[in-house]
């Protein structure tokens, strides 16, 4: 339950940085706490009291071990950290564009797209 | 059995063809000549198209299920990740393939000194909207759904010494990228709930229960991601910075089908998984509140827009919300009409954004005033505007009024009586604001414009940094008025297909059965044959189309001799100012506000749909 609350809380958290945000690299990192909200939430999900990780052997059959936490989840996870580590990459890129066209990395002071 | 092992091999390669080809391309592009990296790059989405077309016929029975793998159901029970081919979702693949070879012939001579960078992304780009469309897997829809958005983002900011198209990008990018963590939330509440994330899986396991606010929240999450990529209001803000500064061509793609797919998304995941778990009528009032949110402002800012691009932008989000009214019916009749009226406007819209191109190459500039008189008024460039403006607005009989008037049926079927002014209004407002353009820039009707007017606002973001091409050509290239010719005869001959109409309804009534999904992923059960309605063009549809085409002539009108008409006229219209100025100040090009903007229509939709299910 925890863990949901945490998440939950990272998730809004990161939104409400990006929100009041006055530096685009500032922005960017606020995004990926968002985000890291969401990989909170799916362990979370997949967590069991008392379970080792999802890791199997050749060799025994899975009966041999213990109870496992969900591997779906985690496997979820990893799939969307890459493709964070994707979007953050190039929005930092981004970032980084606008500060040498418009001489600024404060989104209150960028006035090229209105109306 | 033969065909159906030979159809269920062509989804996944659909997928993997461009793919293929975009990696090819960036491991030798940079050793291959200019015309072999387009014909290169042609020939893949080429060869996408075909499959799809072969794939759309092998559909027509009913649907086409490939288990990856091999991972086959047994005793409903699976482990495997499917991708379902339908005629709604091969229909939309279609659709892509069409718009991203469109774009490439288009870009033959548009960017001429671009590497292969540009070709590989817009395959790439290619195989995020197909998967998403085939996907029969939440979670792969999303994975499909960023591997579009990243490269759209990369796409937006392509041209990275432009001021406003790297602002452009990075709003794009970080609002739907919070879109996505919205529906990756839903997706892992429902996992928390079902342990499922396959569609018919967890349509079985959600089926039967009542409904509780962890269903409804996970809808409406889900939901939210895929509404944010289709620009509904109020996710819309990034649509018009990202396509106002975006290559034309990517306009093209963008508003033709990647937001339709948004719409897809909704309608797809509500029919495979919700409609046996959530009751229809706060689905309907959710669908239909954003929808008419959506039409409205977009309309209204069409036409206030004089930036070429970004009106186009604007007439774009109008129509999603038209389109998603008409899938908020509920309704078979209603997809069907939205679908045909989405394959209408893909042809006429993302023809138009090339034509922009086309000006802003010619002119160097697409803004409206600055440009006024200034194009040649007997030339080509302005027919086909006039034609794609009227056609906007509903002209029969093309394909986007066949749409028009299926989607107006459906909704008068239905007891939503406003539902025929709100289309005949919508589509007035965003073909007479095509239609004024046009007048303006090519034919100089309307008061010449003062020096104040033409050095205003909307100059900054048509200004140098705008040029997208290198040299500027002297006539238009034959590659790039062929792009334009295949999106327009393509978008205005399906109205004239007899049997069109009859083919969509089939499809749509597929698409909303939720049962025969299930049945037939999951337990192998042929799907039963179905006897569609034969709708086509009725006489309530032709008037309404005719109506809305006079309507938008006159909305065209009155903005080009707005300072003529007498003052009893005007003052309705002026006091209006108002109203228009708060919502220009609305979309202020501040990610933080769209991003707050994200955080209210959730809350809003939540409550919407929330409160009814669990009072």
């Amino acid at each position: 339950m925890l863990a949901y609350l945490v998440g939950g809380w990272l998730l809004l958290f990161g939104g409400w940085g990006i929100v009041r945000s006055r530096n685009l690299v500032h922005s960017v990192v606020c995004l990926s706490v968002s985000q890291a909200g969401t990989y909170v939430l799916l362990v979370g999900i997949g967590y069991q009291k008392g379970a080792t990780a999802p890791v199997f052997g050749a060799v025994a059959p899975p009966r041999h071990y213990g109870p496992v936490v969900d591997p779906v989840v985690q496997a979820m996870t990893l799939t969307d950290i890459v493709v964070a580590a994707t979007v953050t990459a190039l929005l930092l890129a981004l970032t980084i564009q606008i500060d040498k066209t418009h001489g600024t990395v404060d989104p209150d002071r960028l006035r090229e797209l209105r109306g | 059995m033969n065909t159906t092992t030979g159809a269920s091999v062509l989804a996944p390669l659909v997928v993997v063809v461009p793919i293929v080809t975009g990696a090819l391309l960036l491991a030798i592009g940079r050793s291959l000549p200019r015309w072999a990296l387009d014909a290169v790059a042609v020939a893949g989405a080429a060869t996408v198209l075909a499959l799809d077309a072969v794939l759309l016929d092998a559909v027509s029975g009913g649907r086409v299920v490939t288990w990856s793998g091999g991972w086959t159901p047994h005793a409903g029970a699976t482990v495997g990740i499917a991708l379902v081919a339908d005629r709604i979702g091969v229909g939309a693949a279609l659709l892509a393939a069409v718009l991203i070879t469109c774009a490439l012939i288009y870009s033959w001579r548009y960017y001429e000194d671009a590497e292969a960078h540009f070709h590989v992304m817009l395959l790439l780009f290619l195989a995020g909207m197909t998967g998403f469309a085939l996907s029969a897997d939440l979670f792969d829809m999303l994975v499909f759904f960023e591997l579009m958005g990243a490269l759209a983002y990369a796409l937006t900011g392509f041209r990275v010494e432009a001021k406003a198209a790297v602002q452009g990008g990075l709003n794009f990018a970080i609002v739907n990228s919070f879109g996505a963590f919205m529906t990756l939330t839903g997706i892992g509440m429902l996992y928390s709930r079902t342990g499922q994330l396959g569609l018919a899986q967890l349509s079985e396991a959600l089926a039967g229960h009542r409904a509780d606010a962890l269903v409804v929240a996970a809808f409406v999450l889900v939901c939210t991601g895929w509404l944010v990529k289709a620009a509904a209001a109020p996710f819309h803000f990034w649509t018009a910075d990202a396509e106002a500064v975006a290559p034309s061509p990517v306009c093209a793609v963008f508003s033709g089908v990647m937001v339709v797919l948004g719409v897809y998304g909704v309608a797809r995941v509500y029919w495979t998984v919700f409609a046996d778990a959530l009751p229809e009528g706060p689905v309907r009032r959710g669908l239909l509140a954003v929808g008419i949110l959506t039409a409205v402002l977009g309309g209204v800012m069409a036409v206030a827009q004089r930036n070429l691009k970004r009106l186009l932008a604007y007439a774009t989000i109008a129509h999603v919300g038209l389109f998603l009214i008409a899938v908020g019916v509920l309704s078979s009749d209603g997809v069907a009409g939205a679908a045909t009226y989405a394959a209408g406007h893909a042809g006429v819209e993302g023809s138009l954004f090339l034509l922009a191109g086309i000006v802003l190459n010619r002119y160097r500039s697409v803004d409206e005033l600055e440009l006024h008189g200034r194009g040649q008024p007997g030339s080509v460039l302005a027919w086909l505007m006039v034609l794609d403006g009227l056609c906007m607005a509903g002209l029969p009989p093309f394909g986007v009024g066949l749409g028009k008037g299926m989607c107006e049926d459906a909704l008068s079927h239905e007891g939503f009586g406003w539902g025929p002014y709100l289309f005949v209004a919508v589509s007035a407002l965003t073909g007479g604001a095509v239609l004024r353009a046009t007048g303006r820039i090519f034919f100089g009707f309307g008061a010449e414009p003062t020096e104040e007017e033409r050095q205003g606002s909307a100059r900054q973001m048509s200004g140098e940094d705008d040029e997208e091409t290198e040299g500027r050509l002297h006539r238009v290239p034959a590659s790039m008025l062929i792009a334009v010719l295949v999106l327009m005869a393509g978008g205005l001959t399906i109205g004239t297909v007899p049997g069109f109409g009859r083919v969509m309804e089939a499809a749509a009534e597929r698409f909303v059965d939720t049962h025969g999904y299930v049945d037939q992923v999951l337990h192998g059960i042929a799907p039963v044959p179905l006897h569609p309605a034969d709708t086509w063009w009725t006489l309530a549809g032709v008037l309404l189309d005719v109506l809305s085409t006079a309507f938008a002539i006159g909305v065209a009108a009155v903005g080009l001799h707005f300072r003529r008409l007498p003052g009893r006229l005007r003052s309705p219209v002026t006091s209006l100012r108002p109203v228009l100025d708060g919502l220009r100040t609305l979309h202020s090009g501040h990610v933080g506000d769209y991003l707050a903007w994200l955080v209210v229509g959730v809350s809003a939709l939540l409550a919407i749909v929330g409160l009814p299910v669990l009072a």
